[in-house]
């Protein structure tokens, strides 16, 4: 019998219909008619800010004026030939921050094209099609390994296979993916997409995967650098922020990656625990991603506290705007004190913050909340690699991904700019296209249009 | 309150707003509904000779043209006239009238080009009491070919003559109604007025395809595999519907002679225009058929709150205020200096503008950082093509430069006097102004 009310960290919340239902598609892929409609609302801007936006420069007025005139696949090609991930960047992408909150509508109407759902059905009508989009180019006989299976490190991997490289892709987890498969919430990539998307990735041939090899132990750059023609790093940030406070290393303080991750891969959510009262510190996408997801689990109470003013979350308006309405309450200002308890944490300390301009400060005024379960969602940290420049406490590259080691390239979250699958895309995507360069000594195709032809058609 | 009541060749009807011979009209159960929900008056669906009635394809009989959301844009038939017994509609037609007496119910006519033809039946359209008949010499399919409808519209000369045989049997009056697949609409207007015809309506539908269907590479609609020219109407033939009416409206030959304006009307907006360029009421027919009847509510109601904004008492006083304004291309002052202005704070910066005049024409927006778009008045020849792509009103206005200014295009200063083509230097057969 489901009880909500269960004290402490227990499973079986709530029924399995219930989580069902908590778990299902967050957007509902749109029917062709809605398709329709959502399309017809595009302007075809002159150089549209939409593309501008994002960071795969996507031509978004042409692949939804193909959804208009009824050719959703062609339109899905339009968006793969620049993002092999567009499936599952349509279901994670925060649009608001980038195309749709770029889109001319929104300064028109406030409401902008749903480019995002439009993504996604250009994209799943593509993936719905037995084979693959692209052909292979004739094999080079040069091989690439890349270490890391996530969004940087696959679209690296696919950029290269298609141009006939063979690729070894390793990863230190037991499935690829990357965060794509143990991160992100649920309800944003329903239906094991994750793995279907890697599946269908690597259906352009050339690319083996090794998986539970992560670098250092039995794997070492040294021997990839002499074994293979060049190196891809997309191996993401190793190492979770800790929280030094009294009482953080109570039963019942956990870290909210691994919790996702646990999450992601559990057969049955009904047989995972989750608190009664719940406290999530941070105020990124991670906080919201296990705030929400506790709460859809049946946590009873689930609480987002902040040291800074809501203005400064790293999550998105939107976000913050889901996490409230499934009933999260978000308190910024506070900052964690304590963890109080007797053994397992019971309760957690906050006190309230201000910033007068020369930085935060605690007010002295504090509350306290119940909390016996309290995720960490203060940030991850990347594990340093010897010999390697840096910047920013991230792997120093070029524009193209190249690392001040020769013959290593890298990309994705262990690189310095913004932490998004979109990003991590775009990086691997044309670090690709730069070792591809490097290794046959052709020139660098700049411009997007001959990125487009670099794909081959079926 | 407006006066929206309406005499047309002396044809009373409460409002202006009449439906079209078409599928809305073709039986008393719709004719009822739609003088229930408010409609002046109706033209019946066509009526033919005495004997077996005509038959219809049984598979699809229109094809659309879509804007965006699938608004309807434009329709295509291929229905032919009443398919239903002459003495059933006349019945009907009688009965009809009876209950309404203040509707307008016209009888619209298409029987073989013989005199006997017309002789016969409109005897019996008289005992209906209908108000008037329409002759329709429209229909441009499946009559056409049986030298009727459109065959004859073509033709001036049978025009005049049947409208004359028309006026001989029949004491009411005779609308003619025109098919706008001729070169020059003038011509059968002459003809009609020639024959004795209180008046034209016009216009019918035009010769269409609508679509091909790429898989069965067959016309639509299709019918078993193969498909046939249809007429064509609704929001897409307004435009062509309005200079054929101004046409008509401003010849020598046949101005003054009443019309009722019909192709598109839709809005009450729509039907002003009509009104504005020569036509005393309107007829509608594809907006009744993609909305419903009670679409006419708004027309009523929207034609009543412009006329009381603009002072008109009633509808004879809106007909025809545009006609004077219209003239030819040779008259229009080219003295007249308008630059486009782009207003910033209704600017979406979609740039469209932008595309269409740098790919298109005039090179005469500049695109600034920041998505800044500005009209470059020394390249801009005020062709309104950015006005009609920005997609928010009035964003984009034409602004007339003051006389005494310098058009920094031309560098010339703008005269403050009229001038047009037939005058200008330019012109090889400029009409030298007296010495």
């Amino acid at each position: 019998m489901a009880d909500p009310l269960t004290p402490g960290i227990a499973s079986g919340r709530l029924t399995a219909e219930e989580i069902a239902s908590n778990f299902a598609d967050l957007h509902a892929p749109l029917s062709p008619h809605e398709a329709a409609v959502a399309a017809d609302r595009c302007y075809f801007c002159y150089d549209a800010p939409c593309v501008e936006a994002c960071p795969t420069e996507i031509d978004i007025p042409l692949f939804i004026r193909q959804i208009a005139t009824g050719q959703p696949e062609a339109a899905g090609r339009t968006i793969l030939e620049q993002n092999i991930l567009g499936g599952m960047c349509a279901r994670v992408c925060p649009t608001e921050d980038l195309c749709e909150g770029a889109c001319v509508r929104e300064i028109a109407e406030g409401q902008p094209v749903e480019i995002g759902r439009l993504q996604r059905h250009a994209t799943d009508s593509v993936m719905a099609r037995q084979g693959h989009p692209f052909d292979r180019a004739a094999p080079t006989g040069r091989r690439v390994a890349v270490v890391g299976a996530g969004p940087a490190g696959l679209a690296c991997a696919h950029g290269l296979a298609m141009r006939g490289h063979d690729v070894t892709v390793y990863d230190a987890r037991k499935k690829p993916g990357g965060l794509n498969e143990y991160g992100i919430a649920a309800y944003k990539a329903v239906d094991a997409f994750a793995a279907r998307e890697v599946d269908w990735l690597a259906g352009i041939g050339g690319i083996t995967f090794e998986t539970g090899r992560a670098l250092g132990s039995d794997l070492h750059l040294d021997t990839l650098k002499e074994t293979f023609d060049a190196v891809f790093l997309g191996i993401g940030l190793g190492d979770v922020n800790a929280l030094d406070i009294e009482g953080s290393e109570r039963e019942g303080v956990d870290d909210a990656v691994s919790f996702i991750a646990e999450l992601r891969q559990a057969s049955d959510l009904t047989g995972l625990p989750v608190g009664r009262n719940v406290v999530v510190i941070g105020g990124g996408m991670t906080a919201i991603d296990v705030a929400v997801q506790s709460k859809l689990l049946g946590a009873e109470n689930v609480t987002i506290a902040y040291r800074r003013g809501r203005d400064r979350m790293g999550a998105s308006q939107y976000e913050q705007d889901l996490a409230t309405s499934k009933g999260v309450r978000i308190v910024a200002n506070a900052q964690p004190k304590a963890i109080h308890g007797n053994g397992a944490a019971v309760e957690i300390e906050l006190e309230y913050t201000a910033d007068d301009g020369t930085g935060l400060r605690g007010t002295g005024e504090t509350m306290r909340l119940p909390a016996d379960q309290v995720f960490r969602a203060i940030g991850q940290t990347f594990v340093p690699l010897d010999g390697f420049e840096t910047e920013g406490r991230k792997l120093k590259v070029s524009d193209a991904g190249r690392t001040s080691v020769s013959g290593v390239w890298a990309g994705g979250d262990c690189t310095p700019g913004e932490d998004l699958t979109v990003v991590a895309v775009a990086e691997g995507r044309d670090a690709a296209a730069d070792i591809h360069a490097e290794l046959m000594g052709v020139a660098v195709p700049q411009t997007r249009p001959a990125l487009g032809e670099a794909a081959g058609g079926a | 309150m407006a006066d929206l009541t309406t005499d047309f060749v002396g044809i009373k009807s409460p409002n202006p707003f009449w439906l079209a011979s078409a599928p809305p009209t073709d039986k008393e159960y719709n004719v009822r509904r739609a003088f229930e929900a408010g409609w002046g008056g109706v033209v019946w669906k066509t009526l033919g000779a005495e004997g077996p009635p005509v038959v219809n394809v049984n598979g699809p009989r229109y094809g659309a043209i879509y804007g965006p959301d699938r608004r309807l844009m434009g329709l295509n038939n291929i229905e032919l006239i009443t398919d239903r017994p002459l003495e059933t509609n006349l019945e009907e037609m009688a009965r009809v009238k009876a209950d309404y007496p203040d509707h307008a119910l016209i009888a619209s006519i298409m029987v073989p080009c013989e005199e006997e033809a017309w002789k016969a039946i409109l005897p019996r359209v008289m005992e209906t009491g209908a108000d008037g008949i329409e002759l329709n010499f429209g229909c441009p399919h499946g009559m056409s070919e049986r030298g009727m409808g459109s065959a004859v519209g073509q033709v001036p000369e049978y025009i005049e003559m049947v409208t004359r045989w028309c006026k001989r049997y029949y004491d009411r009056p005779v609308i003619v109604k025109l098919t706008p697949n001729i070169t020059d609409i003038r011509k059968p207007a002459t003809a009609a007025k020639n024959g004795g015809a209180d008046a034209v309506s016009l216009i019918n539908t035009i010769n269409s395809i609508t679509s091909v269907n790429l898989d069965s590479m067959a016309p639509e609609p299709t019918i078993d595999g193969k498909g046939s020219h249809g007429g064509y109407c609704g929001p897409a033939v307004k435009p062509i519907a309005l200079s054929m009416v101004s046409e008509i409206a401003r010849d020598a030959e046949t101005r003054g002679m009443p019309i009722s304006g019909i192709g598109g009307v839709t809005t009450w907006r729509d039907a002003a225009e009509f009104m504005a360029l020569g036509a005393g009421n309107v007829q509608v027919c594809t907006a009744a058929m993609t909305y419903g009847f009670r679409i006419v509510e708004e027309m009523k109601r929207g034609l009543s709150q412009w006329m009381d904004e603009k002072g008109y008492a009633s509808v004879a006083e809106v007909v025809g205020r545009a006609v004077p304004n219209v003239t030819d291309w040779q008259y229009l002052n080219l003295n007249y200096v308008t630059k486009a202005r782009i207003d910033q704070d209704a600017c979406i910066q979609c740039g469209r503008c932008y595309a269409a005049c740098e790919d298109t024409s005039h090179q005469a927006i500049a695109m600034k950082p920041g998505r800044v778009f500005e009209v470059i008045d020394a390249e801009c020849v005020a062709c309104n093509l950015c006005v009609d792509v920005c997609p928010v009103e009035d964003c984009i206005t034409m602004v007339e430069m003051a006389p005494g200014e310098v058009d920094p295009r031309t560098g010339r200063t703008v005269e403050p006097h009229y001038a047009n083509w037939t005058t200008h230097p330019n012109n090889p057969a400029a009409v030298k102004a007296a010495e």
